[in-house]
């Protein structure tokens, strides 16, 4: 049978997600970010769940519904701070000990996600030696300095944005939509991309920035670039 | 000449930006640099969410939403930009590629130790983002920073108090009185503003200071508060 990931909906396109799922989340800055998707998973509802993404606390990112709503039980970010005075829903969780938080250098974030769907179970980096944030983990010395090993993340279920897709689940990105979506696709086994437009054609080859291979699904949300 | 404002500070450690440089800017103060680059320079403005050429910020009605740098700003891209994922521009980080980064900092310690991104606000939760990796990767590391907090304390220092962003890898300090180099001996002035002696320097100062021979005022041009 002829391949085709276009789903007809959201829900259609991330399927069933267990209790205690891992779950990846895009964006960065306000791009990026599959809210639709977002939504959807809130309706699905899985309890106890490990959200990675930048950050917990940005307001332009549906994750805090996720958040508030009790669903996620730990967060792997690297960034975790609400913006004002006031606590954000994340803050007053983790302060009262009900989510459990695990902040990450960006850099050694989005390695450990490409690592983590490129085979490589773990790496040492110098990003992070001598500081609290790494604490306890094993450090060795290359060429004169010291690194720290970083373990790679996988998921079970990643939440892109993207463009355009095809019904191979090829996908562009518009500027700086990419950010974490393209290694995420890759360390997940069921990878959903919400785009603008999913096309019954090919796109054409020099255009995929995201090949297929990673991608489940595809949901077609519309609106402008 | 009275100490410099948050604008001039910027402009004076854009002078000192190499032509044909890689440059990352931090969040807040450092990001003001990128109004006072040099124009006799081409600097390529490296963005941690997978930029290489940042332009200026979007014109009202000409903004794009999925266009933003590592502030959130929604910008234009200068020509000869390219964009990658994340893992590639902290790969392009980590690597050694990018020339300089200019970051802000709490306190920096004469070994070079830089403490910037967690300030101990109790219950608010972390922001590490690419501060680490930025200072553990970039060639060379400049903090932008008042010399001093502000009830007066010092924050260069001997050792940092606060939690470490990376150890040792400070360059330069640009700040509102002097800039400093951070030296195998510590913490060296080689601009010092005129009305300010060794003496008061070494005074505002948490560890020991030395003023080079050839220091030389640290002046700024009047610029417009942007």
């Amino acid at each position: 049978m002829a391949i085709d990931k276009r789903a007809a909906s959201a829900a259609e396109g991330i399927g069933a997600v267990k209790d205690g799922a891992v779950v990846m989340f895009s964006g960065f800055g306000g791009a990026g970010f599959a809210n639709i998707l977002q939504d959807a998973l809130l309706e699905i509802g899985p309890r106890e769940i490990t959200l990675v993404a930048n950050s917990a606390t940005h307001p332009f990112s549906h994750t805090h519904k996720l958040i508030e709503a009790g669903l996620v039980a730990k967060v792997i970010v690297t960034a975790a701070r609400g913006r004002g005075r006031e606590l954000s829903p994340f803050e007053e969780l983790w302060r009262d000990g009900k989510i459990e938080l695990e902040c990450v250098p960006q850099g050694s974030f989005s390695e450990r996600i490409r690592a983590g769907g490129a085979g490589i179970p773990a790496f040492f980096t110098p990003t992070g030696y001598g500081t609290d944030l790494c604490e306890g983990k094993e450090v060795r010395e290359f060429n004169g300095r010291k690194h720290v090993l970083e373990t790679a993340i996988v998921g079970d279920l990643a939440l892109i944005r993207g463009d355009r897709a095809d019904r191979y689940g090829n996908v562009s990105f518009r500027y700086t939509q990419m950010n974490f979506g393209h290694a995420m696709a890759t360390a997940c086994a069921h990878t959903v991309a919400e785009v603008r437009e999913a096309m019954e054609d090919a796109m054409p080859q020099a255009e995929v920035q995201l090949p297929g291979v990673y991608v489940n699904s595809v949901v077609a949300v519309g609106g402008e670039p | 000449m009275s100490a410099l404002d948050r604008n001039q500070m910027a402009w004076r450690a854009a002078q000192d930006l190499p032509d044909g440089g890689v440059v990352n800017l931090g969040l807040g103060m450092p990001v003001l640099v990128s109004n006072y680059m040099p124009a006799d320079r081409d600097i390529f403005l490296q963005s941690e969410n997978g930029i290489l050429g940042v332009g200026p910020e979007a014109e009202e009605g000409h903004e794009d939403r999925n266009l933003v740098d590592a502030g959130s700003r929604r910008i234009t891209l200068r020509e000869g930009a390219s964009i990658v994922d994340s893992a590639s521009s902290f790969a392009m980080i980590r690597g050694g590629h990018i020339d300089v980064t200019i970051l802000g900092a709490f306190e920096v310690a004469m070994n070079g130790d830089l403490a910037n991104w967690d300030s101990r606000v109790p219950d608010k939760g972390p922001l590490v983002g690419g501060a680490m990796d930025l200072a553990a990767g970039a060639k060379s590391t400049w903090a932008l920073m008042q010399y001093n907090t502000r009830d007066g304390g010092p924050r260069l220092l001997e050792a940092c108090g606060l939690p470490l962003t990376a150890p040792n890898c400070v360059d330069w300090i640009y700040t509102d009185i002097a800039v400093v180099q951070v030296t195998d001996q510590g913490f060296v002035a080689t601009e010092l503003l005129a009305e300010i002696s060794a003496e008061e320097l070494r005074g505002r100062t948490g560890a020991p200071i030395g003023v080079s021979n050839a220091c030389k005022p640290l002046v700024a041009p009047d610029l417009a508060n942007g």
